[in-house]
């Protein structure tokens, strides 16, 4: 009888549900970054002059910078020359003018990945923007949401139709010198999901955008703005997938979220780019920017992170929490399995009085995968009886992988207080022969433990969200153990 | 003359090369109560754990039958499946899974295993109820994670009232009555007995005759050093009291 070490560390393959590719006709760029072709986008999306000019901007000021070597992450060093920048299904005539008219292809793969756009077949109580490689193929119950004040719409018809809001807000809360990353998605974002609540509503339903990459060779590089104003209330999740392939695919996404006064925003990812074969090989390279800005006071942003996929993640959703009495939450599941690496935690930055932060983050590392957490709270001077919790929790199952924690604190004021709780577990050979005995399989006692472990996350996210991530969870930890 | 649920034929197992059983033989037959009894560290939850099929132990000898089959040759969940069950010595926590969840899904295996339908949350929770009453269990207990912050008695009884749910057909007790309370003791006790059925078994481990005055055995085993050195009926837990383990095991 072998032990049940070796047992836990003989790995065997997974499938990967939504490797598949979409055979559609595309209009891209050719690979290269250069002025033209961050003009050649600006100009494909009929853009006004100063939105081109912040995008140069942005690229003059990528030039100077290095790509971060800080993250505990490794990979081959990414040849931002040979990356597809701008690539599109092609339009026929003038392109979709509603759902009904987009290319049936394209309705289809997001059918197969469990999105149906079709009026008849959507989900109920979902407002879906549906992402395709560079551009924004659809969203849904459009209407019904405008009647309520609502803006949900693709990012390209934001700057289109309700410039100003957007010129107000982008770039508020991650700016193009931001970072690395940051800046060349400001100087090459081709589309992504806007939003604005207005004052004093709460949003009928959860909104959601589903990025998909599907050409070989592009990077996928969108942006998602999201404003509350004053008491407004909105939920918003986020989903992703990619198909198979053994080239490292490149996505380098913005997310910024604005809370006015006694607004809240809750964004819910579940993320699950294609990791890579269980040798490592492929997968993408999920290097994202995540801010929200409490600007007023009593306002409250939660994000909620359930990363299962992508060969390498490197992610920070953070809160800058400026406006008195806000509230920061940042809830986290990161799996890795097999090769691969996440980097990711969040920053917390107390700008305002009386304001909190609770940090709860679980890394689970499977196989040969690697789990750092990188978190900072940062408690400035004018922050008085700001309050962190942090909890960090990593689980190790088999002995290849490994976990570790960067927690940073920095606190500028005596009036404040913050606690950091932390623990490694390996998920246990008692409790998985503890479950056996009572006739559970061994993959489904880790299933059950690991969603034991990662209870007080999922309980942020909304139900079928939730559900969803549980059985992602499965999905992703298969032949973890043997 | 009832049918053997358990044969076990000149069993030796070990750890890491340790040699712990050394040759246990041992016939159970339906409706038959055994105890084991014996000193710390003779192998009697070792010989529960192999029993089970717990990674990490070598049988390096020996057969055992269990319902016909080659019990050996099963996993731990298969046995499981099959109606074994073990009350764990020291029961494990599993953090934010929810008791009845757990519960529900080993009764749900089971009962596919045996091609029977899977019980709803509903219906699982009508059967749940009773035996709830039969171990005078606190219900708050099953709203809580899995053995997580019971106290020691409370993790015992749960054990006794999993085993109730599952109705298993060979259930081995691991000192389920030490760390009981006195009152606690008579509870899970007659808890035990009310599951007695004519078409299964069980097998007590215990270091108190204490508890062989609720659960009754129709046979008692002295395990000594891995090997059974005595057996008996309930007279020789008595004369095990009395007289402590050296009276037997100084011969052997
Ligand atoms: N995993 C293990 N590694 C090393 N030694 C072990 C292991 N498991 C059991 N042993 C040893 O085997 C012997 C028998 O242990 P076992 O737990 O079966 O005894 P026991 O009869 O149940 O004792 P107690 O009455 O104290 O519960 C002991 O000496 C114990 O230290
Ligand atoms: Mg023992």
């Amino acid at each position: 009888m072998s032990t049940a070490t070796d047992t836990i560390e003989s790995l065997v393959k997974q499938e990967y549900k939504y490797g598949f590719y979409t055979d559609v006709e595309t209009e891209s760029a050719p690979p290269g970054l250069s002025e033209d072709t961050i003009r050649l986008i600006s100009r494909k999306k009929n853009e006004p002059e100063w939105l081109t000019d912040w995008r140069l901007k942005a690229f003059r000021h990528w030039q100077t910078m290095q790509e971060p070597t800080w993250p505990k992450v490794h990979h081959e060093k990414i040849n931002y020359q040979d990356i597809v920048y701008y690539s599109a299904p092609k339009k026929k005539g003038d392109g979709p003018k509603s759902l009904e008219e987009v290319d049936p292809k394209l309705l289809e793969t997001y059918e197969k990945l469990g999105i149906p756009l079709r009026e008849r077949e959507r989900l109920a109580g979902v407002a879906v923007d549906a992402v395709f490689d560079s551009v924004s193929v659809g969203t849904t119950f459009k209407k019904q949401l405008a009647e309520k004040g609502v803006i949900f719409c693709s990012f390209s018809e934001a700057v289109q139709e309700h410039p100003d809001l957007v010129k107000k807000y982008l770039g508020m809360v991650v700016p193009y010198t931001d970072n690395f990353f940051a800046t060349l998605n400001s100087a090459v974002f081709t589309d992504g999901s806007f939003c604005y609540i207005p004052k004093g509503v709460r949003c009928p339903m959860e909104l959601s955008t589903y990025f998909r990459i599907n050409a070989a060779n592009t990077g996928q590089f969108e942006r998602t703005l999201i404003v509350a104003d004053e008491g407004a209330h909105v939920s918003y999740l986020e989903g992703c997938t990619a198909p198979m392939r053994d080239e490292n695919q490149l996505h380098a996404a913005v997310v910024e979220l604005i809370a006015l006064d006694n607004a809240e925003i809750k964004y819910s990812t579940v993320q699950n780019w294609y990791p890579g074969d269980e040798n490592g090989k492929g997968g993408i390279y999920n290097f994202v920017t995540k801010r929200g800005l409490c600007r007023g006071r009593n306002s409250k942003i939660s994000w909620t992170q359930v990363e299962t996929g992508s060969a390498i993640t490197w992610k920070y959703p953070s809160c800058i929490l400026q406006g008195d009495n806000s509230v920061g939450e940042f809830y986290s599941v990161a799996v890795t399995n097999n090769y691969q690496q996440a980097d990711t935690g969040t920053k917390m930055v107390h700008i305002g009085k009386n304001t909190h932060s609770t940090i709860v983050s679980k890394g689970i590392s499977a196989g040969h995968g690697q789990n750092s957490y990188r978190g900072l709270v940062k408690i400035q001077k004018s922050a008085t009886n700001a309050r962190n919790f942090s909890q960090c929790d990593s689980m190790l199952i088999g002995s290849k992988c490994g976990a570790h924690t960067f927690p940073y604190i920095e606190v500028k004021n005596t009036s404040s207080s913050v606690e950091h709780e932390a623990s490694t577990s390996k998920i246990g050979e008692d409790q998985i022969f503890y479950c056996n005995q009572r006739g559970l399989s061994t993959q489904d006692a880790v299933n059950l433990i690991v969603n034991g472990f990662c209870k007080e996350v999922f309980k942020e996210l909304p139900m079928e969200f939730a559900v969803e991530a549980q059985k992602l969870l499965g999905v992703s930890l298969e032949g973890s153990v043997g | 003359m009832s049918k053997p649920i358990l044969e076990i034929k000149n069993l030796s197992a070990g750890v890491e090369g340790k040699q712990i059983l050394k040759g246990i033989n041992l016939t159970i037959n339906a409706g038959e109560v055994h105890a084991v009894m014996g000193p710390n560290g003779s192998g009697k939850s070792t010989l529960a754990a192999v029993l089970a099929g717990r990674a990490g132990y070598d049988v390096t000898g020996g057969d055992v039958i269990y319902n016909g089959k080659d019990l050996l040759e099963l996993d731990p969940e298969e046995r499981a499946r099959e109606g074994l069950f073990l009350a764990f010595q020291y029961p494990v926590e599993i953090p934010g899974v929810n008791s009845t969840y757990f519960l529900k899904a080993a009764l749900n295996e089971i009962r596919k295993s045996k091609g029977e339908s899977e019980l709803d949350a509903m219906e699982f929770l009508n059967l749940v109820k009773d035996k709830i009453k039969l171990l005078e269990l606190n219900e708050d207990l099953l709203r809580r994670s899995v053995n997580e912050g019971f106290s020691g008695g409370e993790k015992k009884r749960n054990e006794i009232f999993q085993m109730a749910v599952l109705e298993p057909k060979l259930a081995i007790l691991d000192e389920t009555d030490s760390g009981l309370d006195i009152d606690a003791l008579r509870i899970v006790a007659g808890g035990v007995n009310k599951l007695k059925r004519p078409d299964s078994a069980q097998l007590v481990i215990t270091h108190y005759q204490r508890l062989l005055n609720f659960i009754i055995p129709d046979f008692v085993h002295v395990l000594y050093d891995g090997r059974i050195v005595k057996s008996g009926d309930k007279q020789l837990a008595l004369e095990l009291e009395a007289k402590g383990y050296d009276w037997i095991t100084k011969g052997a």
